[in-house]
């Protein structure tokens, strides 16, 4: 997605000096990953997620290699090599390789029937699985996992969730927030097993997973287990390549403020990319990237990438969950709450030296896109600070004073 | 069903009732249509009556505690009198009979009055025994007394309707005699040649109906009287004849009067002579003048004066004895005249006999069968906690009374219970302010539970009767006083035989009777049977007599060794505590309409708080603008002997320089003392009543940044219980006030400090509310203190609580007073916006509280309607019914009325 965006931002800038060719490791042409989850609890096709199809890259005259994986740069002679020995030359080279899922160092990782979340084959796999087996166990309670968990059991599966951490979702929300979407989610069938670590996947007589088991030597029945353990950049290529990579985890092609790597001719954007010792997961801060990069390689040269403020939002039907920011708060930092228990509402606030620098937003969400537009603003709240927490409705109310009572 | 006929137990003006009961409960009141004293109509007091009697607070069975520091622990009625019995007795062995007193009470029936008028000066010999009445009506008592020779108001109700000028002077009747207030307003109907005169400092809604209001400077009122009796002599409108005929000691006060020119007096009084001329010609032209006063006059360190210089008015215009004329004070409490007649004060006898008076004594021992009744003066109310303090008196006896709130200078009050030795405390209620102090409670029945008789304000004897058995262990009065005489009796005489073997408050009304024999007091023609026959009657109702006396001096006798009134030939002095450059500001007391003293009964009824929601000091506008204060600021206000934080209101009834504070605020409602930490307890040399009407304060807005306001419906419903808990919290806040909401069945905190309270206080009050469940709406900003929390009961708001920012308290409290749908809402009821969410309109301060009317709708009706204010107000009484029912809201209605007009 960051791949194809920087090209559609460059397309508008400079659409006429480069000649582009677009190299895919999947079979599909560009699609919006972040939607596989609608398209797993089935309320979308994957024909309506295509973001880019061929008639699209025809038009632009770009060529394209499908299901074509790039093996190898040769940054000598400025060349790639697919798997097929399909081979392009280049001036200028994207990496935006994505990430990958985190496999667990646990025996049974590689039995039928275990999958990670991340493209549309995982997704068909999933969609496969549902409609033959009864039982499943998602590991991983963050968003992908709860994502798969609730396309899981929209499909009609018997659906466990287990998660290491204490509560779900713990990079993005705080434990109240939590508690009500586990809440939400319990109302809908899953099921929870909070601050439990996997240690085997057990294969049934069939050869396919067939059960969980857990460090406190509990276990479940499942016939499907899907890993959702987080993501981790995918650098292989580029660490091939003698590109500069980050040297801790979760690692990632360390990239400048215009996008370039240690190799000016080649540009990172995406989830693979390290930025400022940052990687981002998330759809936002990628077309954040992909606008400067586009800048940058169009010789317009005025664009630089700062870093992004991310927010989240959980695509589960009738669960509104927003995240922003640092949540989390700390030293420093003030938190602003409020809660409806009635209506399933928690909204939480974070502010330091008088700036809105997270915000978590659970059952209404309506308000997001404005508190992430403060955050982003980096503006001063104090003038708004006691009606913040009501929105940008209550944000025209601000300039009257309060009455006389 | 059946009823019950009785008498109300709140003012001096002694309407009849009607109690319905049902199966053992008082279910209702009605007024007596048969009474004369108010024809069938009630006030919004007297119609909730019955809401007063059980719940929450109601002394249910006797507790005693051997220790301080330890609470009272339920006790059996033997071992509580026993123990009270043997430790008076132990006492006066030691200590003399002068160490223990008695402080009763102008609610005690006259049957009550009498048995511990008997049990303190015939067996524990001391005369220690005064009532609440000291803070009532005693300078009324020493003003006639001084003039008319014997404390008998000798005028009637009837007068009203006979008079052709009314002066009311230091009186709110409107408020505190409201359906003797009905009858002024209907004889201002009948005769638009009427004339009112109202002196007050204050603009009250009495002053509404005045044709002339005399706003003069606080206790000035000697000086205008004089004024007038100039203004009368200079305009020879005296009557010479009268004078001359019935009086003594004229010269002496014309000579005196003469240095009251109306010119001078105007500037004393801060009016103008020609008001001050106006109100004397209309005085004395008019063919019966009668004046009303209360408080304004006796609550004075110059009471008796006051009351002496009106009725000189009256002596010398032989405005007296006629139908339609006289001097009439009226009381405050139900049987403040009951006490008068009994002697139950430390300076009288009963019968209208004199303590100073050998032959009065030595008459009253006979009759008694003992050997002498002490002459050594007994202590006054405010003498007698000054000597328990002082520990000169070591144990007392507090009985339908609550010191502890109505005293002046509670400070010291305070001090003084928690010194003594015993604190015997005999009550209805076992929450009073004073009951913290009580080493020994015990529970008296209340009204609708006893048996007996009251006075009012008209000399009229009226019956009380129980309609239902008393609360839990509670017994009645006399009874309790009788129990304890007869135990006592055992341990200082040995005796067998008692003086105090009554079975029924009948027997001590007989006993009572043949003292008043000869008396002017005389009621040798009344007994339960002619009272139950006749109706209530009017003293003297001599033996034979077929009826009582509606008006007394019509002779122009009066009852002084010659026969003649004597004028009082007294100066003007000015009020004890002038104000200066440190207390610039003059505080007067009052009555709310809807209240009633320390509040220990009305504040039981929801709907009476209507009125006057929270406590709050009345400022001039100007003067608040003056400071830089607004309306609903947290003030301190503080005289030399105490201080107090109160909420601002704006009244520009108030003069400037003066601030009004309703007598009623004490501990139960508000943080610290109350009212009477500020006030000042000297009294009138003569009546030794204090001069709880007028001190000076200084006042500055309070620096308390934190604020809290909750308010809820306890899920329970029980409101008075959760009032009690919430209570508790008072003393935790430099300001804090505690109420019950009028409408949706809930209790109020208001509270402010310095700084936020510590951990811990916010979660306890949210608790008391309920609103610690996991379906409370909650937002939290701690960083600026801003907590705010609202609990919703299905659509409506059962509770909320609003820390720092308060600003959307105005439109939460009316979605929890009409019980609006909130719910839809959500989460926008927490937003702080002064600004009611949208289709909302607030109801205003309600006006009628019989009928909650709030005064937006008052106001839309009467500016819809046409012509003149009378119309208008018909017009909307017809659609709102305010007003209709009690009347007591008809002055203010007449006023936004005016207003209506003037604005069309």
């Amino acid at each position: 997605m960051a791949g194809m965006r920087t090209l559609e931002e460059l397309l508008k800038l400079a659409p006429d000096l480069y000649d582009i060719t677009v190299f895919g490791a999947e079979p599909h042409p560009n699609y919006n990953r972040v939607l596989l989850s609608p398209v797993l609890a089935g309320e979308q096709t994957l024909q309506e997620i295509v973001l880019n199809d061929l008639d699209w890259y025809r038009r632009n005259g770009i060529t394209l290699h499908l299901g074509k994986r790039i093996t190898a740069i040769d940054r000598i002679k400025r060349i790639v090599h697919a798997e097929d020995g399909t081979s392009a030359e280049y001036d200028r080279l994207l990496l935006a390789t994505g990430s990958k899922p985190v496999l667990l160092p646990i025996p049974g990782m590689k039995l039928p029937g275990v999958l990670t979340y991340r493209d549309i084959a995982d997704t068909e796999g999933m969609i496969a699985a549902a409609a033959r087996h009864k039982n499943a166990v998602v590991i991983g309670g963050g968003l992908l996992g709860l994502e798969a968990a609730n396309g899981l059991k929209q499909r009609g599966m018997d659906v466990t969730v287990v998660h290491r951490g204490e509560w779900l979702m713990e990079r993005q929300l705080d434990r109240a927030a939590s508690r009500l979407l586990q809440q939400s989610l319990e109302r809908k069938g899953l099921k929870f097993r909070l601050a439990t670590q996997t240690v085997k996947l057990v294969a049934g007589e069939s050869g396919r997973v067939a059960a969980v088991r857990f460090r406190d030597g509990g276990s479940a029945a499942a016939e499907l287990v899907v890993v959702a353990a987080g993501i981790r950049p995918n650098i292989e290529l580029a660490e091939k390549a003698g590109l500069h990579c980050s040297p801790g985890r979760p690692g990632g092609i360390v990239v400048s403020d215009t996008l370039q790597t240690h190799d000016p001719r080649i540009y990172a954007v995406g989830e693979c990319a390290s930025h400022r010792d940052t990687t981002y997961g998330l759809v936002a801060p990628l077309f954040d990237m992909a606008a400067v990069c586009a800048n940058h390689l169009a010789f317009h040269g005025i664009g630089r990438y700062t870093g992004s403020q991310i927010s989240t939002r959980l695509k589960v039907t009738g669960i509104d969950l927003f995240s922003a920011g640092d949540f989390r708060g700390g030293d420093g930092s003030e938190d602003i709450t409020l809660s409806d228990p009635v209506r399933g509402i928690y909204k939480k606030l974070v502010i330091r030296d008088d700036k809105l620098v997270g915000s978590v937003l659970y059952g209404d969400t309506a308000d997001g896109p404005y508190y992430f537009n403060l955050l982003r603003e980096g503006r001063k709240v104090g003038d708004l600070r006691d009606r913040l927490m009501f929105g940008d409705a209550m944000r025209k109310d601000a300039a009257e004073p309060a009455a006389a009572h | 069903m059946s009823e019950v006929h009785s008498t109300c137990c709140y003012c001096g003006v002694g309407c009849g009732v009607i109690i319905d009961r049902r199966d053992g409960r008082i279910t209702g009141v009605r007024g007596d249509p048969e009474h004369p004293a108010n024809f069938g109509r009630l006030c919004g007091k007297g119609q909730t009556l019955h809401e007063t009697v059980g719940g929450h607070g109601r002394a249910l069975f006797p507790e005693l505690r051997h220790d301080r520091a330890a609470p009272r622990a339920r006790v059996s009625w033997d071992a509580a009198l026993d123990h009270v019995a043997d430790r008076f007795a132990t006492i006066i062995r030691q200590h003399g009979p002068d160490a223990v007193a008695f402080y009763v009470s102008g609610q005690l029936l006259t049957e009550d009055y009498y048995a511990f008028n008997k049990l303190a000066r015939a067996l524990v010999g001391t005369n220690n025994i005064d009532s609440n009445s000291r803070l009532c009506m005693s300078s009324a008592v020493a003003g006639y007394k001084a003039t008319l020779g014997a404390d008998a108001p000798p005028a009637c109700y009837e007068d009203i309707d006979h008079a052709g000028c009314i002066l009311i002077a230091g009186s709110n009747a409107a408020w505190a005699h409201p359906v003797l207030f009905r009858r002024i307003e209907d004889a201002k109907a009948k005769n638009p040649d009427l004339k009112i005169i109202v002196v007050d400092p204050r603009r009250t809604a009495t002053a509404e109906i005045a044709d002339l209001h005399l706003a003069i400077q606080p206790g000035t009122d000697v000086a205008l009287f004089h004024g007038m009796l100039n203004a009368l002599l200079r305009e020879n409108l005296a009557d010479a004849g009268y004078i001359e005929a019935h009086t003594r000691g004229f010269d002496a006060l014309e000579t005196l009067a003469r240095g009251y020119s109306p010119e001078s007096v105007a500037e004393t009084c801060g009016i103008a002579a020609d008001e001050l001329l106006t109100a004397a010609r209309w005085f004395g032209n008019a063919r019966a003048a009668l004046s009303l006063y209360c408080m304004g006059l006796n609550q004075s360190s110059a009471g008796a004066d006051k009351n002496a210089a009106l009725i000189n008015l009256h002596l010398a215009t032989g405005h007296i004895g006629r139908p339609g004329a006289g001097p009439f004070s009226l009381t405050g409490q139900p049987n403040a005249m009951g006490g008068r007649e009994t002697g139950a004060m430390a300076n009288l006898l009963i019968g209208h006999r004199d303590l100073d008076d050998a032959a009065d004594r030595a008459e009253v021992a006979r009759l008694w069968d003992v050997p002498e009744i002490p002459a050594r003066p007994g202590k006054t109310a405010v003498e007698m906690f000054e000597a328990l303090r002082r520990g000169d008196i070591r144990a007392v006896w507090i009985a339908c009374t609550n010191p502890a709130q109505s005293l002046p200078a509670q400070n010291a009050v305070r001090d003084a219970l928690a010194n003594a030795e015993l604190v015997v405390l005999q009550d209805i209620l076992a929450d009073t302010e004073t009951a913290p102090y009580a080493d020994v409670l015990l529970p008296a029945a209340g009204w609708g539970e006893k048996e007996g008789t009251v006075t009012n304000s008209e000399r009229r004897i009226s019956r009380v009767r129980a309609a239902v058995a008393a609360s839990g262990e509670a017994r009645p009065d006399w009874r309790i006083a009788c129990d304890f005489a007869m135990r006592l009796e055992r341990r200082l005489h040995g005796r067998a035989s008692s003086r105090f073997a009554f079975d029924h408050p009948e027997r001590i009304f007989d006993e009572y009777r043949e003292m008043t024999r000869g008396r002017d007091t005389d009621i040798t023609g009344l007994d339960y049977a002619a009272l139950d026959a006749g109706g209530p009657q009017q003293w003297p109702c001599t033996a034979g007599a077929r009826e009582g006396t509606p008006r007394l001096y019509e002779n122009g006798v009066f009852p002084t060794a010659d026969g003649r009134a004597r004028f009082a030939a007294v100066p003007y002095r000015p009020v004890a505590e002038a104000v200066d450059a440190r207390f610039p500001f003059r505080l007067n007391t009052g009555r709310l309409r809807d209240q009633w003293h320390g509040m220990t009964r009305s504040g039981r009824v929801a709907r009476l708080w209507a009125h006057a929601p929270e406590p709050a000091v009345a400022l001039n506008p100007a003067d608040l603008a003056r400071r830089g204060l607004r309306a609903g600021d947290i003030l301190r206000l503080e005289s030399r002997r105490g201080a107090l934080h109160v909420a601002a209101t704006a009244d520009a009834g108030v003069a400037p320089g003066q601030a009004f504070l309703p007598m009623h605020w004490g501990s139960r409602y508000l943080s610290g003392a109350g009212v009477n930490a500020l006030t000042l307890p000297v009294t009138d040399p003569r009546s030794f009543q204090p001069e709880l009407k007028h001190c000076a304060i200084r006042l500055a807005k309070a620096a308390l940044p934190w604020r809290l306001v909750a308010f809820g419906t306890p899920r329970d419903g029980d409101a008075l219980a959760r009032l009690a808990q919430v209570r508790a919290w008072l003393p935790r806040f430099e300001f804090a006030s505690c109420t019950l909401t009028a409408d949706a069945g809930g209790v109020l905190l208001r509270a402010a400090a310095g700084a936020a309270p510590a951990a811990g206080v916010l979660e306890a009050i949210h608790a008391l509310f309920e609103l610690d469940g996991g379906d409370v709406l909650q937002y939290a900003d701690p960083a600026r203190g801003n907590f705010r929390r609202i609990r919703l009961d299905g659509e409506r708001v059962a509770a909320a609580c609003l820390a720092g920012d308060g600003s959307s308290e105005p439109w939460l409290r009316e979605f929890h007073a009409q019980g609006l749908p909130a719910a839809a809402l959500g989460a926008m009821l927490l937003a702080p916006t002064a600004r009611a969410p949208a289709g909302m309109a607030s109801r205003g301060r309600i006006i009628c509280s019989c009928h909650g009317v709030g005064e937006t709708a008052i106001v839309g009706s009467l500016g819809a309607a046409a012509g003149d204010a009378a119309a208008r107000l018909g017009a909307a009484q017809q659609q709102l019914l305010c007003g209709t029912q009690c009347g007591s809201c008809l002055p203010e209605l007449r006023k936004l009325a005016a207003a209506a007009v003037a604005a069309a």
